[in-house]
């Protein structure tokens, strides 16, 4: 059953490179926006591994007629329709944090925000 | 839209990253269609492409649009992201093959569900808001709680903030 090589599991190379270019989008990027975009790559990437194993060749959109017997798996997609309603919330939460961030400093650059709070913290140090 | 990805890892304009994503879910929602989601592309489509790339823009607006040159050398992240890669293709090798009906996913509950237990012709429908229901409970909770933290993030600022709290909705 699970003894198939390389073509077989196609589907979820695709899925594990989109998965790491959003982890390395997030990790190598210091922009706070680019950093939300790779993590919603991230997000699409794991829509894609619940949705691909729910897929039967032959199947059909899991939607009850009498010309079909074969269908597609449904739970899944009802799993990711809730996942993609969720994630845009967070991606809109995480938009307010950047968009409070760049008041609260003039930047949403990760460098130039860490150097800010040292630069406070010197100040801070010197005072006391 | 593996190429859509790499152009989105490599553009530094903003604006450019912006428009790239919203076509890389339309290309996944395309996919799914193929994979037979329908609603779910549906979903993508129009969450995922459409609110998605407003709350984005919005926040470009907001902010500055061009991306700084990166201070140190994207080696260690790639190095750490192949690793990731690698492991996770070794453990995807022990999984089902693509579209094996024998597949424990197709054997558990699924079959009750194609069962048309509650008259509704669309399984999805029907598995949202019957069988699973306080799934869709628990997303409204954190869809009021994520509209909640924007409006307390935002408030006393622009109008500006009030519409993309709205938008998160």
């Amino acid at each position: 059953m699970s003894s198939g090589g390389l073509p077989e599991h196609f589907s979820y190379i695709v899925t594990v490179f989109l998965m790491v270019a959003g982890l390395f989008i997030v990790i190598a990027r210091g922009n706070l926006i680019k950093k939300l975009v790779g993590l919603s790559v991230f997000q699409t990437s794991v829509y894609l591994l619940y949705i691909t194993p729910g897929k039967l060749l032959g199947g059909t959109a899991p939607i009850l007629s009498p010309q079909f017997t074969v269908y597609s798996n449904p739970l899944p997609h009802v799993l990711i329709l809730t996942a993609i309603v969720v994630g845009v919330a967070t991606l809109a939460l995480g938009l307010a944090l950047a968009v409070r961030i760049k008041e609260a400093y003039g930047t949403i650059e990760e460098d130039e925000i860490t150097a800010a709070d040292n630069a406070v913290q010197d100040v801070e140090g010197v005072k006391s | 839209m593996v190429l859509a990805v790499l152009a989105l890892a490599r553009t530094r304009n903003l604006f450019a990253v912006v428009v790239l994503s919203g076509a890389y879910s339309f290309l996944m929602a395309t996919l799914l269609v193929a994979l037979d989601a329908v609603d779910v592309a549906m979903t993508e489509a129009a969450v995922g492409a459409g609110v998605s790339t407003v709350l984005l823009l919005g926040a470009l607006h907001l902010c500055k649009s061009q991306e700084a040159k990166p201070v140190r050398g994207p080696w260690l992240p790639l190095l750490l992201s192949l690793a990731t890669a690698a492991l996770l293709i070794y453990g995807a090798l022990g999984l089902p093959d693509f579209a094996d009906p024998n597949a424990p996913i197709h054997q558990h509950v699924v079959p009750r569900y194609l069962q048309n237990e509650v008259d509704v012709p669309n399984v999805v429908t029907a598995v949202l808001a019957s069988f699973r229901g306080y799934d869709t409970l628990g997303e409204t909770t954190v869809v009021f709680t994520a509209g909640a933290g924007i409006i307390a993030l935002l408030r006393r600022r622009k109008p500006k903030g009030e519409k993309e709290a709205h938008d998160g909705k």
